[in-house]
This record gives C-alpha cells, sequence and structure tokens, in this order.
C-alpha cells in the first residue's frame, strides 16, 4: 500500500492540485481580460488576500483537531475597532495600539480554547457564542461609528508600510513577504513541535491521545489561541489595508478563511492538514473574488462558484477517508 | 517458564447488581503465555481492566513482582511494565508509525521533534522484533495487522514485562497471526510474561503454555495446555449449571411454510457463504461467539450493509433488498443489539417512535395525525404491557425492558412478519427479561417468523427451535433444539477453520 503512491500525493495531494488550479485560474483570468493583467490587479488580490491567508493560517490549527473557530471574521473588526478606537481617540500611540489589539485577540481565543476544552461545548457552538459578543463589543468599543487608523502620511501611519512600501513610484507588496514567513514558521510549529503534533493526534483520535497521558486540555486549548492570535494579526493587516473600519461587519470574513483552508486540504473532520496548504487555498478564494467581475460576472456568482468548489473539496475529502477506512 | 512475576488472588468487582467477579485467581509466569478463556460475560476483560487499573477492585490482591500492588489508571500500569495491546486498537492514523509508538514521550532537539531519531529508536524495535514496517508510514496506511505490530512495538518501548493480549487475532488474516505468534514466541523467549485472551480453539493449543478458565465471574481452573483436550476446555467454560429450563422441543407446527430463504449471502470477511431458511412461527437461535458474524448476517439480509452475493425469498420470491426500506417494505423488523444507537429516538415519546417505520399510514395531508398515532401506540402498550405513564412519556425514561418493548412496537405497527432480535436481553434486568421472552413466544405463536441472535447460552438453549451456530463469519452448524446441547454449540463455535 504505502509503497506505491502516486506522484500526486508525492507532491503534497490536494494541495498539488489546489496549486495547478491557482495557476489555471491565473492564466485564464489573463488571457480573458486584459485588465486583469495590470499590476494595479495583483496588487488589489495581494491587499485583500493578506487578511484572509492570516486568519486561514490561525483557524488551520482548529480545523486540524476537528473543531472549527467562526469568531475570527468579527473579532478581527472587534479587535481591529478597538485598537483603531485607542489610537485615534485616546490619543494611545500606534505600537500600543497593536499591544492591545494582539492581547484581546489572545484573549478570546483563550475563551474559546476554555469553552471548547474545559467546558466541553461544541466548537460551533462556542465559538458562535463568542462571534456574536465581539461583534457586539466592537460596536460598544467605537460607540457605533467607523474608524480610520491613521491614514498614509499621518503621523503614526508607519504600519501602513508593513504591508505596502512605496519605492521609486512603485508599489511594493511587503505584506505577502510576511504571510509567507508566517507560513514557513507555523508550518515548522504543525510539523515539528509538540502544539502541532499533539494538534493532529487530537483531531486523529481524541481518546487514544488522552490515553497516551497527554495534556490534551492544554493543547487543545493553544489551538484556538493560535487562531485567536492571528485574527488579530488579520486585524492589523485589515486597518493598514483599508482606510476605515465599520462596526457590524466581519460576518463572513471566517467563511473565507476556513473555505480556504478546506480547499487547500484541511481533513473537513479533522487529523490532517497544512499550513502552506491553506494558504494556496485562500488564493484559489481571493483569484475568484477578484477575477470574476473582470470577466463580466457579478459578485454574486462568486460565491456560488465558490461554494461548488468547496463542495468539490469536501467531496475529495469524504472519498480518501472512504478509502481508508475500507 | 520461568518465576512468577504476576499473581491476582481472590479478586471481586461487583457493579450495580452484577457481581462481575468473584473470588478470581490468577497468574503469570515469566516467559510462559498464558490464555484466558471463557464465553462473553464471563469476566476476563473485567479482570484485566481491574489488573490495569481502569476498574477498582472490591477485594483481593495484585502481587507484582514481589509486591503487592494497585494501579490507579493504565498509566501506571503502563510504566509498571504491564501493558495491554487492545482488540480496537488506539491509533492516530493521521500520524506515522513512530509518531504514534512516542506519542507523548517525544525526543528533541530544542523545542523541535527529533522525528530523525525517534525513526531509529522505531526501526531498532522493530527490528528487535523482527517486523518489517516503514515507521515513516502513515499509521492509517498500514493493515490492521500490521498496526497490532505496532501496538505491540510500542508496548515493548515501554520496557513491558507483562504482556496482555486481548483478542488480538479477530481482525487478522491467517498470515498475519502467523506473523504475530512468531512475534509471541520471541518475547516468551525474552522471559516476558504473557496473557492471551481468545476463543480460538486452535490458537490456544498453538501459542500457550497454560489456560485458566473463568465461567460467570469465577474462577473455574487452570490446566496445562499440552495435558488437555478441547474438550476440557470446552466442558470447564460451559460448566454443569443451567439457570433456566431449555425448551424441549420445536413449538413450529409440522410443515410449516418457509417465510424467509438465504441462499449463499456473503457480505465481506464477515459473512461468507450463509444458507438457512426460517419458518413461520419459528424462533431461530443464532449462537456463536462475539464477532462470529450473526449481526453481519442480519445487517447483510436487512439492507443495512452492502451485500457481495447472495439470494433472499420471501414467502418463495426472489425479493431485492438493497436498503432497510427495502427490507422493511417485505416486511423485515429488525431489532439492535444497540437500541440506543439503532433503535430507538430516546428523546421522542412512545407514540411517535411506535409509528416511526409507519409515518406514512399516520399522516392526513400534510400533517400527522396524533390522535391516530396515539390510539396505536396505546393499543400496543397495552398488547405488550409496556410500563409506561402514558404514550406521551419520553422514551428516555423508560427501563431498558420498556425500550425493547417500544422498539418491537415499532415493528409489529409496521405489520412485520419476519422480526430480526440481535441481543433482545442485552442490558435488561432479569425480571423484564422473562416478559421479553414471554412476548417473543406470543409472536411466534401468532405465527410470526423470529430471528434471535444471542451470546447467552441460556437464551438460545431456552428460546429457540432450531439453533445456528456461526463462527468466523461461515455457518458451522445447523440443530434442531432436540439435540442441542452447550457442549455441541460451543463445540460448532469454535470449530477449526481452514
Amino acid at each position: 500500500m504505502g509503497k506505491n503512491k502516486s506522484v500526486i500525493s508525492r507532491l503534497g495531494g490536494q494541495k498539488f492540485i489546489v496549486l495547478l488550479v491557482v495557476i489555471g485560474l491565473i492564466l485564464f483570468f489573463s488571457a480573458v481580460s486584459p485588465d486583469f493583467r495590470k499590476y494595479t490587479t495583483v496588487m488589489s488580490i495581494l491587499d485583500y488576500s493578506y487578511y484572509i491567508a492570516l486568519m486561514a493560517i490561525g483557524v488551520t490549527f482548529p480545523l486540524i483537531t476537528g473543531g472549527v473557530d467562526l469568531s475570527i471574521g468579527t473579532g478581527l473588526i472587534c479587535y481591529s475597532l478597538t485598537g483603531g478606537f485607542l489610537i485615534v481617540q485616546k490619543g494611545w500611540p500606534v505600537w500600543a495600539g497593536i499591544l492591545v489589539t494582539l492581547l484581546l485577540s489572545i484573549t478570546i481565543g483563550l475563551l474559546n480554547g476554555v469553552l471548547v476544552s474545559v467546558m466541553d461545548l461544541p466548537p460551533f457552538l462556542a465559538t458562535l457564542c463568542t462571534c456574536m459578543i465581539t461583534r457586539g463589543l466592537g460596536s460598544i468599543f467605537s460607540k457605533g461609528f467607523g474608524i480610520s487608523w491613521p491614514t498614509s502620511g499621518a503621523p503614526g501611519s508607519w504600519f501602513r508600510n508593513i504591508f505596502k512600501i512605496t519605492v521609486n513610484g512603485t508599489k511594493i507588496p511587503l505584506g505577502f513577504l510576511w504571510v509567507l514567513l508566517l507560513v514557513v514558521l507555523m508550518a515548522f510549529v504543525l510539523n515539528h513541535t509538540k502544539i502541532g503534533r499533539y494538534t493532529i493526534a487530537i483531531g486523529s483520535n481524541k481518546e487514544a491521545t488522552i490515553l497516551s497521558g497527554i495534556n490534551v486540555r492544554f493543547y487543545h486549548i493553544m489551538a484556538y489561541v493560535i487562531s485567536g492570535f492571528f485574527a488579530g494579526l488579520a486585524a492589523i493587516a485589515y486597518s493598514a489595508v483599508f482606510s476605515t473600519v465599520q462596526p457590524g461587519t466581519g460576518a463572513g470574513f471566517e467563511l473565507e478563511a476556513i473555505g480556504g483552508a478546506i480547499i487547500g486540504g484541511v481533513s473537513a473532520s479533522g487529523g490532517f492538514g497544512s499550513i502552506e496548504g491553506s494558504l494556496i487555498g485562500v488564493f484559489v478564494i481571493c483569484l475568484l473574488k477578484t477575477g470574476l467581475p473582470y470577466i463580466g460576472l457579478q459578485a454574486n456568482w462568486q460565491q456560488i462558484i465558490t461554494g461548488l468548489v468547496l463542495i468539490s473539496a469536501v467531496m475529495v475529502d469524504i472519498m480518501k477517508r472512504k478509502k481508508e477506512t475500507a | 517458564m520461568g518465576d512468577v512475576i504476576l499473581t491476582m488472588k481472590g479478586i471481586t468487582k461487583s457493579f450495580p447488581g452484577v457481581r462481575a467477579l468473584d473470588g478470581v485467581n490468577f497468574e503469570v509466569r515469566k516467559g510462559e503465555v498464558h490464555a484466558l478463556m471463557g464465553e462473553n460475560g464471563a469476566g476476563k476483560s473485567t479482570l484485566m481492566k481491574v489488573l490495569t487499573g481502569i476498574y477498582k477492585k472490591d477485594s483481593g490482591t495484585i502481587t507484582y513482582e514481589g509486591k503487592e500492588v494497585e494501579f490507579h489508571n493504565t498509566r501506571e500500569a503502563q510504566s509498571a511494565g504491564i501493558v495491554i495491546v487492545h482488540q480496537e486498537l488506539n491509533m492516530l492514523g493521521h500520524l506515522t508509525v513512530a509518531q504514534n509508538i512516542f506519542i507523548g514521550r517525544e525526543f528533541k532537539k530544542g523545542i523541535r521533534i527529533d522525528d530523525k531519531k525517534m525513526n531509529e529508536e522505531a526501526k531498532k524495535l522493530f527490528d528487535r522484533l523482527n517486523i518489517n514496517i516503514d515507521p515513516t508510514e502513515t499509521m492509517s496506511n498500514l493493515t490492521v495487522g500490521k498496526q497490532q505490530m505496532c501496538e505491540i512495538a510500542k508496548a515493548i518501548s515501554h520496557d513491558a514485562k507483562v504482556i496482555i493480549f486481548d483478542e488480538p487475532s479477530a481482525a487478522l488474516t491467517e498470515a498475519e497471526i502467523e506473523e504475530l505468534f512468531k512475534i509471541i514466541k520471541d518475547l516468551r523467549k525474552q522471559q516476558l510474561g504473557i496473557v492471551y485472551i481468545s476463543h480460538r480453539m486452535d490458537e490456544i493449543k498453538v501459542i500457550t503454555d497454560r489456560v485458566t478458565v473463568m465461567r460467570d465471574g469465577t474462577y473455574v481452573g487452570t490446566l496445562i495446555t499440552k495435558d488437555c483436550t478441547k474438550n476440557d476446555i470446552i466442558n470447564m467454560m460451559v460448566g454443569r449449571v443451567i439457570y433456566e429450563d431449555p425448551k424441549e422441543h420445536s413449538m413450529v407446527p409440522e410443515g410449516a411454510p418457509v417465510v424467509l430463504k438465504v441462499e449463499h449471502l456473503n457480505a465481506g470477511k464477515m459473512v461468507q457463504d450463509v444458507s438457512f431458511e426460517l419458518h413461520k412461527g419459528e424462533i431461530l437461535g443464532f449462537s456463536g461467539l462475539m464477532g462470529a458474524g450473526r449481526t453481519e448476517t442480519a445487517r447483510a439480509i436487512f439492507g443495512a450493509d452492502p451485500k457481495e452475493s447472495g439470494d433472499i425469498y420471501i414467502n418463495g420470491q426472489k425479493v431485492t433488498i438493497n436498503t432497510p426500506e427495502d427490507a422493511v417494505k417485505c416486511g423485515i423488523g429488525y431489532l439492535s443489539e444497540d437500541r440506543k444507537r439503532f433503535g430507538i429516538v430516546v428523546q421522542k415519546t412512545v407514540a411517535e417512535n411506535s409509528t416511526m417505520a409507519t409515518l406514512e399510514k399516520y399522516t392526513k395531508g400534510l400533517f400527522i395525525d396524533k390522535k391516530a398515532e396515539k390510539d396505536v401506540a396505546q393499543k400496543y402498550v397495552e398488547s405488550l404491557a409496556t410500563k409506561t405513564p402514558s404514550v406521551d412519556q419520553l422514551v428516555v425514561n423508560l427501563s431498558g425492558g420498556n425500550q425493547q418493548k417500544v422498539v418491537i412496537a415499532k415493528w409489529l405497527v409496521r405489520n412485520c412478519d419476519i422480526l430480526i432480535f440481535d441481543e433482545p436481553t442485552r442490558g435488561i434486568d432479569v425480571g423484564a427479561k422473562n416478559e421479553i421472552y414471554k412476548l417473543m413466544n406470543k409472536l411466534a405463536e401468532e405465527g410470526k417468523a423470529i430471528i434471535m441472535i444471542s451470546s447467552e447460552m441460556t437464551e438460545i438453549l431456552r428460546m429457540s427451535d432450531r439453533i445456528v451456530v456461526m463462527c468466523e463469519g461461515k455457518k458451522t452448524g445447523e440443530i434442531g433444539i432436540e439435540e442441542a446441547a452447550q457442549e455441541t454449540i460451543m463445540n460448532m463455535a469454535t470449530r477449526e477453520i481452514g
């Protein structure tokens, strides 16, 4: 069995296929629409991809435990509003605002982890609750108004340069570099540290993991803390890329991140997945979202097509599992 | 055989209402393979669970390496050197072989897990056991047999001194069993104490040095394997005590028509070429040990699992049953051994459960006819003497016996003529058992045809008109109740094959 792995599975299985899909989509859109080939389009796809990619990196961990984190979308907006409020309204320095943003995201992640791992709430429910809570909190902190983090050129706008700097009039998508670095870092965590190993073990067979004498509670919580923290990083990216953050938005972001992760090969039932796969999956979603309008299809079509792509990704996962149990 | 390494003396353990172990003695020597035998429910697994700290004993002593010990969980037992290789494997399918073996005690280089070293160590373990498995292979890609070898390797890596094999061969092929035996013989040479739980008589003769037999939670005796015959062991296992009077002769009228005929049914490893006939008004007992393929046969007939080949005739007519829906249309009702999972919806009322399989009869247009539903439920509550305050009671609040009656009502409402009872009295107390027995007899008298799968010998002998015995997916015997005796059935159920 194991010896005669197919070429595709040796190259990374689903990841590899999805990478081909990404390349195929780029070629297709480029061929059909001359506008798509412009540098500004590339920039807008990348701008749009950062926060989803960051959320996807984080949410891969709860997904691999066999859970889910629905709070990252509204959480992102809540953290961004809180940080922005402190900076803009209270005059805090930007670094302090960023710090609070990240601390808040870790706190919500911890809360999710405790609800799921200690209180035994189903992950779907636990994070649905924190999703609602963060949505409400965000509106309270911002008193219902949209908040703009310091705009380009204004004092304290240095954080925007983390993601995009202009050299000789050309915009350089620096953010993509950070995303890639974080992917490499978290891939290491997932594949070569205890946190990652036990995340996979929990998703594979929680009972057996407990019987192996592992502090499952701690590692289960950690998966949600990581997810929360990356939603915090996504909040920074979002604040840096977009001019205004509106309270009440953010619901649905998580679905794009989770969808991306699953398209990229994370098993919907846990136990299996990769960070790089999740990143590639996110790009399928971003390309569809940005590319389809260029060939004359409205945004609604993007959602339908993303849904269909997701179904096929889940079908692949189910067929794989059926083969395993056969 | 070396010195005694483990002694269990006078072990007693009660659960509410049941004395599971009553003064059981057991010992293991270094360098011996000691078989632990007994019928289903004799207390073998309970004894091993007491040993490894999963259950707390009520009384008795455990002496291990000369000292009295009491373990509080499997981990404590493990670090002392007592390890169980479970029948159901505790595997993390998505991790590699080496990662599984060293789970919870990974080698590390800084914060990085040292997979390379783990692979090397796993390789050394496999070399010691003469097993050829790639430590970097993903666990779920291995066959069950290889997975079990990994469990054994994991056990050894804990510096095990006593290894307990709980029905290790149940899921293995012939070749895999041979490989397993080679490993066990190696371990014996290395002076480990080995406990071997199995039902397969031929294996016991091949691999074990001594046999301890248990019956109904008591210690019966210990024999030297090479000095005893298969019949000696069987006699010890079944004993002479019969608690309820067995049926003396068949109650089926002469010339009763065949209502169900199954021919050459095949469905995977657990159902191989099974053929039998079921007559009107007959209770056909299906006997055999755990994992003999009885439930699988029933599920295949009922369309719950796919069939590979074979024909089914109902009242002489060939029928196609691919789904439970087809089966129900043919008038077959299946009462699962696992009521809570497959039989009833516990959070629904008695009335709702009763009409579950027949809802189309109780709907008017789009709506369920609640009154008709309650009326029919009430009728069966009365005729089956189900103890419930009303038909509006949630089934979860009923006792096991009464839940079973609700399941029976469900199939009677459906007007099924063929009923398959899978372990009808499992988890039901003695008084309620008798009621279920009476009910089954009454149903048979009324002309229903019943298949009763049971692991309890007394139940088989008390209820059946005719008995089919299965072993390892094959039908190994069929006898009328007149000639049936525990020993004959046990012989058929443990028959060597191939």
